[in-house]
């Protein structure tokens, strides 16, 4: 027997606690299956891109961080990139094993915090966030440490880094590493095995390898579906090459296989991170450019403006979200003539419909959890 | 490390298969002629030695005399990435062929175009405004939104306290 209902239309957002922002999915529902999603998109939308055309290369990288907040690093490290590669910048090695460095914990934090929030979804609530919590707390600490800030961190500089790390940094940096392979094996006991998640998240919302690319998919939701594509291998950047890790790769590319794979990415990063602590070399951690101007109070600061020439480059890095790109544009000038944010957060939000359409009310709201999104880099 | 594949053989490789497809090539970028813009795309994506499969970014860039809209392609297989551009040339209504149909994730990113900068993409399903909202007059990424006084475009000359560069900007001063 089946029974005959009207199309219903319910709102999920801009306010509401799972969408992880101001972000609004309307749905159309019979019964409680999913017939249509739209997404609404826009209520933090700042114009950054419009925004950056007036400011100097260096008054950009604000910007950045406040795009994906969550991993703010990240953000930072793929604009200069972009700018290094149009102006031809030697960066050194130093700088680069700081930077490898700073994006590796950003990545623990940020998958902490994408893992607790995801439970959170799933009906456990609050306290695996705040275990997850426990240990981002000691990651923005070491941030807090090395340039003053702990979320909007603006540590890259065009050239390099904005300060070499306080002497202090290391020690605590090795006793945070100790300590995390048990916390990492307690939520691995604590969720992986956990009957709810699983019953809420296998098999749901599943995309082949061939949808993943093609809705243009990128970091652990690409790889959930069987793609063993990373950035950091395939184009390695910073240290990238002189580390050695693994891929994590998931089979079935369901919303469980996404969340394996962030917790096994939290492994492999500390792998990295413990060989990258002990490979660092010592040395000058900005490149010369230009000429610098001293301070009266003595100290040599980089120019103030940058004029690249005239072109334009594409950088992209895999931030915990997925392939993170800078697209900028020159026209000699001292700000960008167009900047681009290839945002992974709102690209990986293409296949939603694909993916919610046929299942129940709940289970989008575990879907959107598992696509990760950080609302400030869907709306830039 | 991914190689880069420059837009000048590229477009030796487009020419072979499909005559008068490429307008113009540079070691950078490839421009492609809009009217055969989705049977290119599609067999780049199709092609086996060719292999583009994920579309990285779509993005509009005005230039003041022209509109264009870049792709950056990447083939897995190969690690391979490459950078090609069409342009459109009508200041009041630019449009340009839609590859939504070959790769879906150009859906969102052609609807972002659409809104920022206002390219039509013809055949795109569901170009509708994204960050703003309807009835928005204007597109605010192109350069000649909101001139400032004078018939200045937005945009920094010189940055404030600059000494000793010669001035190479836009604007007129």
């Amino acid at each position: 027997m089946s029974i005959k209902s009207e199309p219903f239309v319910v709102n999920i957002g801009p306010q509401h606690p799972s969408t992880h922002g101001v972000f609004r999915l309307r749905l159309t529902l019979d019964g409680e299956k999913i017939i249509d999603a739209d997404m609404v998109m826009g209520y933090l939308h700042r114009s950054m891109e419009k925004l950056a055309e007036e400011r100097t290369y260096t008054q950009n990288i604000p910007f950045t961080d406040r795009t994906d907040y969550l991993a703010a690093m990240t953000g930072n490290l793929a604009y200069v990139m972009a700018v290094e590669k149009l102006m031809n910048v030697e960066v050194p090695e130093r700088a680069l094993f700081l930077r490898t460095i700073m994006a590796e914990l950003q990545r623990i934090a940020s998958h902490a915090m994408a893992v607790g929030i995801f439970a959170n979804d799933c009906g456990a609530w609050q306290t695996p966030v705040m275990h997850m919590f426990r240990d981002r707390e000691k990651i923005l600490d070491l941030f807090e440490m090395a340039c003053g800030a702990r979320l909007t961190l603006n540590y890259m500089r065009i050239g390099g880094v904005s300060k070499d790390i306080p002497p202090e940094w290391m020690p605590q940096a090795r006793k945070l590493l100790k300590e995390l392979p048990d916390r990492f094996a307690e939520y691995e006991d604590l969720l992986l095995s956990n009957e709810i998640i699983i019953a809420r998240s296998r098999g749901i919302g599943a995309l082949t390898a061939e949808e993943a690319m093609n809705y243009s998919v990128s970091g652990p939701m690409l790889r959930a579906s069987g793609v063993a594509w990373d950035v950091r291998k395939a184009d390695p950047y910073g240290a990238y090459d002189k580390l050695d890790f693994d891929i994590a790769v998931g089979k079935n590319g369901d919303v469980f296989d996404r969340f394996v794979v962030r917790l096994a990415e939290m492994r492999q990063s500390l792998h990295m991170l413990e060989q990258a602590l002990d490979m660092i070399p010592s040395g000058p951690v900005h490149a010369r450019l230009g000429t610098a101007t001293v301070q009266p109070w003595g100290q040599a600061v980089a120019p103030l403006a940058y004029r690249p020439p005239v072109g334009e480059a594409y950088a992209r890095i895999e931030s915990p979200r997925g392939e993170l790109g800078y697209y900028i544009v020159s026209d000699g000038g001292p700000a960008p003539f167009r900047f681009h944010i290839r945002s992974p957060s709102f690209i990986n939000l293409s296949p939603l419909k694909l993916m919610s359409v046929g299942t129940t009310i709940a289970d989008a709201i575990v879907i959107l959890g598992s696509v990760d999104i950080v609302v400030g880099e869907v709306d830039r | 490390m991914t190689a880069a594949i420059a837009g000048t053989d590229i477009a030796h490789q487009i020419e072979q298969r499909f005559p008068g497809a490429v307008a113009e090539a540079v070691p950078e970028f490839a421009v492609l002629k809009p009217e055969l813009l989705v049977e290119v795309m599609t067999w780049l994506r199709d092609d086996e030695a060719m292999g583009f499969r994920f579309l990285s970014s779509l993005t509009g860039v005005d230039t003041m005399e022209w509109f264009e809209v870049v792709y950056h392609l990447e083939a897995f297989r190969t690690n391979r990435i490459v950078a090609l551009k069409v342009k459109s040339h009508d200041r009041e209504n630019p449009s340009v062929p839609s590859v939504s149909m070959v790769w879906q994730g150009a859906q969102l990113q052609e609807r972002e175009a659409f809104d920022l900068m206002g390219i039509r993409f013809e055949g795109n399903p569901d170009l509708r405004r994204l960050f703003l909202w309807d009835g928005f007059a204007g597109f605010p990424l192109r350069k000649d939104y909101l001139n400032m006084p004078g018939g200045l475009m937005a945009g920094l000359e010189r940055f404030p306290g600059e000494q000793g560069l010669e001035f190479s900007g836009r604007g007129t001063e």
